[in-house]
């Protein structure tokens, strides 16, 4: 299943639908890093809502994610995570250490917008 | 006394034809007795100073009814009925302080003054008597058995219930801003309330939309490496979900002990009470706070 990436201005959004395999993870990461540039974006948002499990390769593709969006020239924001996904993430270790949260879509955008309103 | 046969486990059905028609004696022998042998227990409890925390007519009375009912389970084998009666006396007299080790004491003495009594009633006719006790202590166990498991069933329901109930009270989420949640925490924390805290915590996060969060924690006496690092797991869940957290009233004590065990608190963001925290937060949400007029 391939995930859709949504262009919104300078910022590129992905959900992810459910529950989604290694090689659909591994697609997204390719597929954001590559539009990041193309789009010249500044921002990319996951929402990962409809994710009620998270797993380790899960949360460290979304790591990866961010770190590789940095190198690119970008910023991620990880939005939507259900409170009993982060704690059992806490719980297993992954902290998402170094990358942006937050609350939901509308919240990871007003951050942005925050963010690009002081670095404008 | 039909249910004899649904109990094929006990051993003196193996050594003995007619366990039912001793034990029917057995239970004669000790209603014919009833006063003389309850009154000889309750002297031995008195004696080996049980049940301190009743008077001698309160013990006496109880004596009576825990007399009757033993005697009745062990003629009718119902242990359903002295399960409950078990329970019911447990609920009436743990509030009064009676510990464990008391009613083990007691039962086991009420089964010891009844042996006595079977031993010299039958001191003359040694193979009655070997076949009575060996219909009398597998049951006298059993009862035993089933009072103190009722007891401490009992116990561990009502401590059961305190816990639950001081965890209701103990975990208040309250909003005293847009956007800005208090968590202020009293008392020892233990895994399972640490672990409340946080889901609770986080859920208000959600409902309430909150972006930074004050943990109080200026009513916690101690905080050993097990609760230190809960604190870092619910600082770093609420990262998760897009919100601060600061955490205010660290105590001097606390403060050492944390860095005494090398918890590492580095990622937290620690103000000393919960005005600067609260001052603080206001400052990260762009709330600017203004006395209008000198106060009088």
């Amino acid at each position: 299943m391939e995930v859709p990436i949504l262009k919104q201005g300078a910022v590129l959004i992905a959900t992810f639908q459910a529950a989604l395999s290694d090689a659909d993870l591994n697609q997204l990461r390719m597929g954001l890093v590559q539009q990041v540039v193309k789009f010249r974006s500044r921002a990319v948002i996951v929402d990962v809502t409809a994710m009620d499990v998270m797993d380790s390769f899960a949360s460290r593709t979304l790591r990866e994610i961010a770190l590789m969006i940095r190198l690119r020239g970008a910023e991620t924001v990880i939005v939507g995570i259900h409170p009993e996904v982060a704690f059992a993430m806490v719980q297993l270790g992954l902290t998402l250490e170094g990358v942006a949260t937050a609350l939901d879509l509308e919240e990871g955008l007003a951050y942005l917008n925050e963010k690009f309103k002081t670095t404008n | 006394m039909a249910k004899r046969d649904s109990m094929p486990t006990s051993i003196e059905t193996k050594r003995n034809e007619e366990p039912s028609e001793l034990l029917r004696e057995l239970v004669a022998h000790l209603r014919q007795n009833r006063t003389q042998l309850r009154e000889e227990w309750v002297v031995r409890i008195t004696e080996t100073r049980l049940l301190t925390a009743m008077t001698k007519e309160e013990i006496f009375a109880e004596a009576t009814s825990v007399y009757d009912s033993y005697v009745e389970a062990l003629e009718t084998e119902a242990f359903e009925a002295l399960q409950a009666y078990a329970r019911n006396l447990s609920e009436r007299i743990i509030p009064r302080g009676v510990e464990t080790h008391e009613v083990v004491g007691i039962v086991l003495l009420l089964r010891d003054v009844l042996a006595r009594s079977l031993f010299a009633k039958y001191q003359n006719d040694f193979k009655k008597l070997n076949r009575i006790l060996d219909a009398y202590e597998p049951a006298a166990n059993r009862i035993a058995n089933t009072v103190a498991v009722g007891f401490v069933q009992e116990r561990e329901r009502v401590i059961r219930q305190q816990q639950e109930a001081i965890r209701e009270l103990s975990t208040p989420v309250l909003q005293v801003r847009e956007r800005l949640l208090i968590l202020p925490i009293i008392g020892v924390i233990d895994p399972q309330r640490a672990r409340q805290l946080t889901e609770q915590l986080l859920r208000g996060i959600r409902t309430n939309r909150a972006k930074v969060v004050v943990i109080d924690i200026t009513g916690v006496a101690a905080m050993d490496v097990t609760v230190a690092n809960h604190l870092v797991q619910t600082v770093e869940a609420s990262r998760l979900l897009g919100a601060t957290v600061i955490v205010t009233g660290l105590s001097p004590e606390i403060a050492q002990t944390l860095v005494t065990i090398g918890v590492d608190l580095g990622k937290m963001n620690t103000v000393g009470d919960l005005q600067g925290g609260i001052e603080q937060a206001e400052r990260l949400l762009g709330y600017k706070v203004e006395t209008l007029a000198e106060p009088r």
